[in-house]
């Protein structure tokens, strides 16, 4: 199995509450997906669960967007493959709080 | 009152007693706003404050409290609508946190409850609105949340349990939101025994439980609500508060969407104690921490616009159990002001001198030495504030 390092930026409001410094540099076993990244950041980082996902449903929280490559990957499927740039480290999967005021 | 940032003892995060003060008494003011959490703090004298936060700047705060079993142990709600809920955790009396658990999880099928326009909606997760931690265990707390339901952790809030019987209440599918949300936002705690429980829920109304929560009794004749079909139904009233006295828990005293109430047997009856207030409208009430039948109330112009009558902020006081009302206004502003209340944002503290405080929607937090006589603005500018606790320290 092939062991992929993914990186991932967080908002910062994650990142104080996940006490991390600019990117996250995780180890993904296995095809490079939203699932397969986000359990592995919430392996590393527990604080962090119920906060991109629900708990349970595992669904993405409304107000939360995920953006790699320039582009909007939020409503694709869970289990799709990210783009390559991302598997190989060259982008960062980008987790957003979507604009809705503040 | 002055604030004092920047003289006097200054600690680093939430103010600690320093050795030499712990023999003297005072008080830990725990303020809740729209955007973080703020900890005011003053000796036993109650002039001069030590102002430290935001902490969780950027979140919303609805709520903090610390435990009675020790105080050096506090939680806050933290919540937003980008990222959820979060329970925060101190065992230093705030100078350190961490977050603990934040799965609050229906007991099986969620069910519906009925919304705004009337039509079923299932049952939802959005938030914490009040902490009470037990009177006796530092490591059970109990958990308000919208949509309305108790959960129960007894482990420091790293996990949490619904308390089904509640929701499961035979009225609980035609329960509905009020305009803050379908909030269980008031829980008292009989300190004769735990297992008596009184719960409040907007808009459903007063709950009891006599066997710690398995069972629950809808507490609520007396209470008329022009707001629903029939006035004076089992459930659907919009209670803002409740509050009791820890020497006399049998007599709670309540602020509903409009009347203040007032129950001598554990909620079975309530009446009416509205008296010569200028607006039964209000969210806030609490208890003087020494005589049982002083009561305080802050009346808001009415349910379309929550400001204060004639833009005089004024706090009422009863000395007789209601009924008849004293405004309190020294320190007050008497013109132009328009803030409000909200429902979480009076305590008292348990000083020789009962000192009173409140916070308002303009993030004023006021303190009041002397059981309401005279009023000083701890501070004037914080957020929009949503909850005050406040420890007496010794």
């Amino acid at each position: 199995m092939t062991t992929h390092s993914v990186r991932v930026v967080l908002p910062a409001h994650l990142r104080v509450l996940g006490r991390v410094d600019g990117e996250v540099v995780l180890a993904v076993d296995g095809p490079v997906t939203q699932r397969s990244v986000l359990d592995a950041l919430e392996l590393r980082h527990p604080v962090l669960r119920g906060t991109i996902r629900e708990h349970g449903t595992l669904r993405r929280r409304a107000f939360v967007r995920f953006f790699a490559c320039e582009r909007d990957l939020s409503h694709e499927p869970p289990d799709d493959p990210l783009p390559d740039a991302v598997a190989s480290g060259a982008e960062p999967l980008l987790v957003v709080g979507a604009m809705a005021g503040g | 009152m002055r604030s004092v940032a920047g003289t006097g003892p200054r600690f680093q995060g939430f103010p600690v007693l320093r050795e030499e003060e712990t023999t003297v008494s005072g008080v830990r003011v725990l303020v809740g706003t729209r955007k973080g959490a703020f900890v005011l703090s003053s000796d036993g004298t109650r002039r001069d404050w030590d102002i430290s936060g935001p902490h969780f700047p950027g979140w919303e705060i609805y709520h903090l409290k610390g435990s009675a079993a020790d105080p050096d142990r506090l939680y806050a709600s933290q919540s937003g609508g980008w990222f959820g809920q979060l329970i925060q955790r101190s065992d230093d009396g705030g100078g350190t946190w961490n977050a603990v658990g934040n799965e609050f999880a229906y007991e099986g099928d969620a069910g519906t409850h009925q919304y705004f326009d009337g039509t079923a909606v299932p049952w939802k997760f959005t938030r914490v609105w009040h902490l009470e931690p037990s009177l006796h265990d530092p490591d059970t707390i109990y958990a308000g949340v919208e949509d309305a339901a108790l959960f129960r952790s007894v482990d420091g809030g790293g996990s949490w349990q619904e308390l089904p019987g509640l929701r499961g209440h035979g009225t609980g599918p035609s329960w509905q939101p009020g305009a803050g949300g379908m909030c269980l936002h008031s829980i008292l705690l009989d300190p004769r025994d735990e297992a008596h429980m009184t719960i409040a829920i907007s808009a459903a109304g007063t709950f009891r439980t006599d066997d710690g929560g398995k069972t629950w009794r809808a507490i609520n004749r007396g209470l008329r609500s022009e707001g629903i079909p029939d006035q004076d139904a089992e459930v659907g009233h919009c209670v803002h508060h409740i509050a009791a006295h820890a020497t006399r828990p049998d007599t709670l005293f309540m602020q509903k969407h409009w009347d203040v109430m007032r129950s001598d047997d554990g909620g079975e009856q309530w009446r009416e104690i509205s008296g010569d207030l200028p607006t039964d409208f209000g969210f806030v009430i609490d208890v003087h921490a020494h005589e049982p039948d002083t009561v305080y109330v802050v009346p808001i112009t009415s349910d379309y616009l929550h400001v204060p009558l004639d833009g005089k902020l004024r706090v009422y006081r009863s000395r007789t159990g209601g009924d008849e009302w004293e405004p309190l206004t020294r320190g007050l502003p008497q013109e132009h002001c328009y803030v409000n209340v909200l429902r979480d944002a009076m305590a008292v503290d348990s000083l020789d001198e009962c000192g009173i405080y409140f916070g308002t929607t303009g993030g004023q937090v006021y303190v009041s030495p002397d059981g309401g006589d005279t009023w000083a603005p701890i501070v004037r500018d914080l957020p929009a504030v949503l909850s005050v606790e406040v420890q007496t320290l010794s």
